[in-house]
């Protein structure tokens, strides 16, 4: 697709008008006394015989005209300049023609003044269209037609595009609007997408954000989420190639949250709300289509996870009693963030009695001791979506983040002779050097809490990690780029 | 009809040619790479012991760890200074 230029106006006196506009109509017979007496020159937008077939009217066939010069009403009366056509009436009012125009005695017999209609080239069903004929789209991807007696759905799945579930056929229409969700230029590179490393613009996380059921507003997450998955320190690559059930899981925080209408209540972890559920699944869209890491290629999961589909949810800020989780890792509270965490779907942490912090916290541990299995420390981190009544507990004790970890921590500590492989007549376990040796479950800082869920229930989630530090997939914060 | 964008990464692989089979190890330089899995070790061990029987003689490479592709340095050396490779998943 090749860029229009606009085409000039022409000079003087200039009515944009549509047949179909019962003020234009009304006019219709000033206009022909303008341009008697004044010099006009009349653009019609439908009726090419509207308001006469004279050399003086212009029909705007393709409404290049009308959508060039930002026309949004009808009629539109401008004084053309040169380049300069910011000099404009919008709508008939009998004394602000005769004062723009310079002439007297215009329309004695019409009323004194009526709105106008509105513009063609704004006309909800044609706007798509003529953003993509004539926005100069300088999109690269390449062009699929799908024939006629093809079904959309069926085509792109095919061809190899889905994840299993449908997806929006990405037109050149509603790419160019999820476009509008950023700033960013459509040729600009976010990263470099594994397992194939491929260079991967903006424009092509657009498509598979359409693709995944994105709105626009929701692009500078995905966009950021897709930075954050291709570091070397998220390794996306081996996230994906691994055997077990892990992909990126999302966690927004910051004013984008309540912005584009994320869930951190009822239901937050699971179906329902448009964002939660498109915006994961758009970034793991990118890791398929252009990253080429699909199910049997480089994903290796020996049995995966619905939450590969995608997984990604909101934090309750405002309902928790602590810091906020992107506070906890050092960003602004006015901050808009993603984090990615390596992780499987969540499991529930279930507690209906605990009545004090103490209680709550040792049961928590007892819980996450568990992660993986009971055997294996340190290796992995999790994530605790705690739900508000859980949280209650901490706020009448007065707990912060800083101590609910630090006890939670300390009941988290094994006896070596407990875990190594052998112990209690199995054979998984850690080796025999740690016999002696008190061992953390989490390493250092491995436990992130969430606050999220209804006010409703008591009951918290988990999820748990993949391989964690260097030799695996370091949890990766960015602030949100709009 | 419907015109859709394409949302791969429109990738044209080259093919290449794979290098012929050696008739014989004999003589031959093979590169054993570890991708740093458990008890990897202890399989390219046992191979070493087979290839060096065989006449061929044998190096020993690992990846610093199996979460990652081995880096591009890694790779170079491998494929400049052995005539095969034989790459060992364990566990």
């Amino acid at each position: 697709m090749t860029a229009t230029t606009p085409p000039p106006m022409p000079e003087g006196l200039v009515a944009v008008v549509k047949k179909d506009c019962p003020t234009c109509v009304l006019v219709a017979p000033v206009l022909t006394d303008l341009a008697d007496r004044a010099g006009l020159t009349v653009i019609t937008q439908d009726d090419p015989a509207f308001p006469a077939v004279a050399d003086w009217v212009v029909h705007d066939h393709d409404l290049a005209l009308s959508w060039h010069h930002d026309i949004e009403t009808v009629p539109t009366l401008l004084n053309v300049k040169g380049d300069d056509t910011s000099s404009r009436l919008e709508g008939w009012s009998r004394d602000q023609w005769e004062a723009f125009t310079g002439t007297d005695a215009l329309g004695v017999d019409l009323p004194d003044w009526r709105p106008g209609c509105g513009s063609l080239s704004v006309d909800p069903t044609r706007t798509d269209e003529l953003a993509v004929r004539f926005s100069g789209s300088t999109l690269t991807s390449r062009r699929v037609e799908i024939a006629a007696l093809e079904d959309d759905w069926e085509a792109m799945w095919d061809r190899g595009w889905s994840d299993g579930l449908p997806v929006v056929p990405p037109t050149e229409a509603r790419v160019l609007r999820m476009l509008e969700g950023t700033s960013r230029a459509p040729d600009e590179i976010v990263a470099v997408v594994p397992p194939d490393l491929v260079e991967c613009t903006v424009e092509k996380v657009a498509v598979n954000a359409v693709m995944a059921g994105c709105k626009p507003e929701y692009l500078p997450v995905v966009l950021t989420a897709v930075e954050a998955a291709c570091t070397d320190e998220f390794n996306m690559h081996g996230l994906l190639a691994t055997t077990m059930p892990v992909g990126p899981v999302l966690i927004v925080n910051g004013p984008i949250v309540d912005e584009i209408g994320m869930n951190s209540g009822l239901n937050l972890l699971g179906q329902g709300n448009r964002a939660n559920s498109t915006i994961g699944r758009a970034l793991q869209l990118v890791i398929r289509n252009v990253g080429g890491g699909k199910p049997g290629g480089v994903d290796r999961a020996t049995q995966g996870s619905p939450a590969k589909i995608g997984l990604c949810f909101a934090e309750d800020e405002a309902g928790s009693a602590w810091d906020s989780f992107a506070e906890s890792r050092g960003f602004d509270r006015g901050a808009s963030t993603v984090t990615l965490f390596p992780g499987e779907g969540p499991r529930l942490l279930f507690d209906q009695k605990s009545r004090s912090a103490e209680s709550l916290t040792k049961h928590f541990a007892e819980m996450l001791r568990t992660y993986a299995s009971p055997r294996m420390v340190m290796q992995f981190e999790t994530v605790v979506v705690m739900s508000p009544e859980h949280m209650n507990r901490y706020r009448d004790a007065g707990w912060d983040r800083a101590r609910f970890l630090d006890e939670l921590n300390a009941h988290l500590m094994i006896d070596g002779a407990e875990i190594i492989a052998g112990a209690g007549g199995i054979e998984e376990g850690m080796p025999e050097f740690v016999k002696d040796m008190r061992l953390p479950k989490y390493p250092p800082g491995g436990i992130h809490v969430v606050h999220g869920g209804s006010h409703a229930g008591l009951f918290s989630a988990a999820i748990g990690g993949w391989v964690t530090g260097e030799i695996g997939s370091v949890t990766v914060t960015r602030e949100i780029e709009r | 009809m419907t015109t859709v964008l394409d949302p791969t990464g429109e990738l044209r692989p080259e093919t290449r040619e794979r290098v012929a089979r050696p008739e014989s190890l004999n003589g031959l330089t093979v590169g054993l790479l570890d991708i740093s899995k458990p008890r990897g070790d202890v399989f390219l061990d046992r191979v070493e012991e087979r290839l060096t029987g065989l006449g061929a003689s044998v190096k020993r490479f690992s990846k610093p760890t199996f979460t990652k592709p081995a880096p591009v340095d890694l790779r170079h050396e491998i494929a400049t200074t052995c005539d095969a490779v034989i790459e060992a998943l364990a566990d």
